[in-house]
C-alpha cells in the first residue's frame, strides 16, 4: 500500500513537468528557445481558475487555460518570429508580464493578491488519494503527451518540418517549407500543451495562487535538456526529477542524508548533461537564432 | 539603439533624482500634530489575508483613532522595496514601517542615512556579532518582533491533545531561523503535554519560493497524513494552502498561521496561530504620537496578546472544553514565567 502511495505521489509530481517538457520540446525542436514555459504554465493555471470560476465548469476552465497558454505563446511567436526579438529576452519579459498580470487581475477580480476563490476540479467526487490520482484525466494525458510528441515529430509531415526548421531553416526554405508558419504553429501548440501543466496545478489546489508554478517551468526546461531533446528521454528525465522530489519529501527529517542534497539532484544532473557527459549534447542547430 | 539607451538612462536618472526631492510644503507646514506614517508592504501586498492585511488594519486604525496620516506603498517583486522606504524617508514622514523580515537590511542602511527619521521593522532580524552577542538595531529603529514560539507552543499542545496519534506534523516554508522558531515552540508544546510524542517537521525548500509553492505543500502534507499523522501545523505562507487542501482530501486537521485561516478549509482547520501585526503597527504609531518612541526591540508575546490562537464559534466544536482549559492553563503558565519556551 505504501509503495502504491509513493508511486502515486511520483505520478502527481511529474504531471506538470511532463506537460511543460512536451511543450518545451516542441518549441525548441522548431528552433525557438522555450524559456517561457513558466509563463505558459502560470497562464494555464490562471486561465483554468478564472474560467472555471466564471463558467462553473472545469472542462470549460481547462479550455480557458489552454487558450490562455496559446494566446501568450502567439505573442511570443509574433515577437520572436515576425519581429525577430531575442528569444531569451522575450521569454524572460513574458514570464514577468504573466506574473504581474496574474497578480493584477487577481486584485481586480477578487480583491486578493494571493489567491482566487475555490474552484471545482476535474475528476471531482472521486474521493481522495489513489482513486483521485488514477482517475484524473490530466494524469493520463500527461503520460501520453510525450509519446504523442514522439509520434508527431517522427511520424508526421508536420513533425518532419518542425525538425527541419529547427536544424536548418535555410535548407527548409530552399525546399519550399514556410519556416515562419511552421514555427508559429509549433510555438502556439507548445504554449497550449504547457498550459495543461499549469491547469493541472490549479485543479489540484482547487484555486490559483500567485506564484504557484514555483519554478516548475524551469525544471521542465532542464528535463528537455537532460533528455537531449528526445521525447522518450525527456519522459524519463521528468520521472527522474519527480522521483528525486518524492525521495526528498519522504526522507526529509527522517535520515542523516541532508534534504538539500536530494533536492539538488535534478539541477546537478542537468549541469552534468549540459557539460556533455554521456554523449554529446544534441540541441537543435538553429535553436535561438532569430534570423532564418 | 543608442538613442534608446540614452532615453532609458535619462529616465533612470530622473527617477533616482525624484527620490531625493522633498515636497516643498511638507516641512514648512506649521505644527498641526498629526503623525505622518509610511508603510511599505511585503511581497504580495494588500489582500494577502495575512501579514500585509494585518499591517493595513493597524494603519487604518491609527488613522481612525489617532488621526495619523498613513501612506501605503506596495512594492513589486525584488529591488524596489528599498526605493519605497527611501521615498518615504525622503518625504520626511515621522515613522517608516517595513512589513516583513525581508526589509531588515534596507531599514538598517536607511536608518543611518536618515538619523532623524524613525523606522520600524516587523519581524526585524537581529544579527549577532562574532562573540554571539545580539547587535542592537540603530537607535532610531524599533524592531517589532513576535514571540512566535509562545503561540506555537500552545498550538503544539492543542494539536497533540486533540489528535489521536502520538505523532503530529509540521510543514515549514523556507528553512530559516524565523521558521525554525515556530518549529521549536511547537515541538516544545507537544512534548510538554506528551513527552513520548514526536513531531515530524518538514520544510518546502531552502529559497523564498518555498513560501509560495502550494503544490509542494500539499504533497508534504499528504505524505504526513498518510503516515498516520492527523494534525499538521504549517508556517509556510501560501505553501500552506496546499496543506489545507490535503487536510480536506484526507479529512484530517490543519493549523493555520499568522491570521485566522479557518475559511481556507472550513471544518478541517483546528485553529490558527495568529500574530498581531495590526496591534504592533498601531502600537508603534501610537508611541510616535505620544513621543514615547524608543529604538530597540519590542517583543510581542502571549502576555502582550501579540500572539495567540483562534478559539471562536467556528472551531469550538473541534476543541473539547477540557482541552481548552488545559491549554489556557499552559498559557497562564507561560505568561507567569513558570513554563519556559525555547526559541530555537
Amino acid at each position: 500500500m505504501i509503495a502504491l502511495l509513493i508511486v502515486a505521489q511520483v505520478l502527481r509530481i511529474s504531471v506538470p513537468y511532463l506537460f511543460a517538457a512536451a511543450g518545451g520540446l516542441l518549441s525548441e525542436r522548431a528552433g525557438i528557445v522555450a524559456l517561457t514555459l513558466e509563463g505558459f504554465m502560470a497562464a494555464g493555471a490562471f486561465g483554468a481558475a478564472i474560467g472555471t470560476h466564471y463558467s462553473g465548469s472545469p472542462a470549460l476552465g481547462l479550455g480557458a487555460g489552454v487558450a490562455a497558454g496559446a494566446l501568450l505563446a502567439s505573442v511570443h511567436a509574433m515577437a520572436t518570429i515576425r519581429f525577430r526579438a531575442d528569444q531569451v529576452v522575450c521569454g524572460i519579459a513574458l514570464n514577468l508580464l504573466v506574473a504581474g498580470g496574474c497578480a493584477f487581475t487577481l486584485r481586480l477580480a477578487f480583491d486578493s493578491s494571493s489567491n482566487s476563490p475555490r474552484i471545482a476540479a476535474l475528476g471531482e467526487g472521486l474521493g481522495s488519494g489513489l482513486a483521485a490520482t488514477f482517475a484524473n484525466p490530466l494524469v493520463w494525458g500527461a503520460f501520453a503527451i510525450l509519446p504523442a510528441m514522439w509520434w508527431l515529430l517522427y511520424r508526421t509531415r508536420f513533425g518532419l518540418r518542425v525538425r527541419a526548421v529547427g536544424e536548418h531553416p535555410e535548407a527548409a526554405t530552399s525546399v519550399g517549407i514556410g519556416v515562419p508558419r511552421v514555427r508559429y504553429l509549433a510555438v502556439i501548440l507548445s504554449g497550449a500543451i504547457a498550459a495543461l501543466g499549469g491547469a493541472y496545478l490549479a485543479f489540484d489546489q482547487h484555486k490559483f495562487t500567485d506564484g504557484m508554478t514555483a519554478g516548475r517551468g524551469f525544471i521542465a526546461i532542464a528535463a528537455v535538456i537532460f533528455g537531449r531533446w528526445e521525447p522518450v528521454r525527456a519522459l524519463g528525465a521528468c520521472l527522474l526529477f519527480a522521483v528525486a522530489e518524492t525521495v526528498q519529501i519522504r526522507l526529509q527529517g527522517s535520515t542523516a542524508l541532508p534534504s538539500q542534497f536530494v533536492e539538488m539532484i535534478p539541477y546537478a544532473l542537468t549541469i552534468v548533461a549540459l557539460a556533455g557527459f554521456g554523449g554529446k549534447s544534441a540541441a537543435p542547430s538553429a535553436l535561438g537564432r532569430s534570423e532564418g | 539603439m543608442n538613442r534608446l539607451l540614452a532615453v532609458i538612462g535619462a529616465l533612470l536618472a530622473v527617477h533616482v533624482a525624484l527620490l531625493f526631492v522633498r515636497p516643498g510644503g511638507a516641512l514648512a507646514e506649521p505644527a498641526v500634530k498629526s503623525v505622518r506614517v509610511g508603510i511599505v508592504f511585503d511581497v504580495g501586498g494588500r489582500g494577502d489575508k495575512s501579514f500585509n492585511d494585518g499591517a493595513y488594519e493597524g494603519g487604518e486604525r491609527a488613522m481612525r483613532e489617532l488621526g495619523a496620516e498613513v501612506t501605503f506603498i506596495e512594492p513589486g517583486d525584488g529591488t524596489d522595496r528599498e526605493a519605497g522606504l527611501r521615498l518615504l524617508a525622503a518625504e520626511g514622514v515621522d515613522l517608516v514601517l517595513g512589513i516583513g523580515f525581508i526589509f531588515t537590511d534596507d531599514i538598517a542602511t536607511l536608518a543611518r542615512e536618515y538619523p532623524n527619521t524613525r523606522f520600524g521593522g516587523i519581524d526585524y532580524a537581529l544579527s549577532t556579532d562574532a562573540a554571539g552577542n545580539v547587535v542592537p538595531p540603530p537607535p532610531n529603529v524599533t524592531a517589532l518582533k513576535f514571540r512566535e514560539e509562545e503561540g506555537s507552543f500552545l498550538v503544539g499542545a492543542l494539536a497533540v491533545l486533540v489528535g489521536r496519534s502520538k505523532t503530529v506534523g509540521f510543514v515549514g516554508g523556507m528553512d530559516s531561523p524565523l521558521i525554525r522558531k515556530f518549529e521549536a515552540g511547537y515541538t516544545a508544546g507537544v512534548k510538554h503535554v506528551c513527552p513520548e510524542c514526536t513531531v515530524v517537521a518538514q520544510y518546502a525548500g531552502v529559497t523564498p519560493v518555498a513560501f509560495r509553492n502550494p503544490g509542494r505543500g500539499k504533497e508534504l502534507a499528504l505524505s504526513q497524513y498518510q503516515s498516520g499523522i492527523d494534525v499538521i501545523f504549517h508556517a509556510s505562507g501560501s505553501t500552506g494552502l496546499g496543506v489545507f487542501e490535503a487536510a480536506r482530501a484526507q479529512h484530517k486537521l490543519a493549523i493555520g498561521v499568522d491570521a485566522d485561516q479557518f475559511n481556507e478549509a472550513p471544518g478541517f482547520v483546528l485553529t490558527s496561530m495568529v500574530k498581531g501585526v495590526d496591534a504592533a503597527v498601531y502600537d508603534a504609531i501610537k508611541r510616535v504620537r505620544d513621543h514615547t518612541f524608543q529604538g530597540g526591540v519590542s517583543a510581542f508575546g502571549l502576555a502582550e496578546n501579540g500572539v495567540g490562537y483562534v478559539y471562536d464559534a467556528n472551531n469550538r466544536a473541534l476543541i473539547p472544553d477540557a482541552v481548552r482549559a488545559r491549554v489556557e492553563a499552559i498559557r497562564a503558565g507561560i505568561v507567569a514565567g513558570r513554563i519556559k519556551v525555547p526559541g530555537k
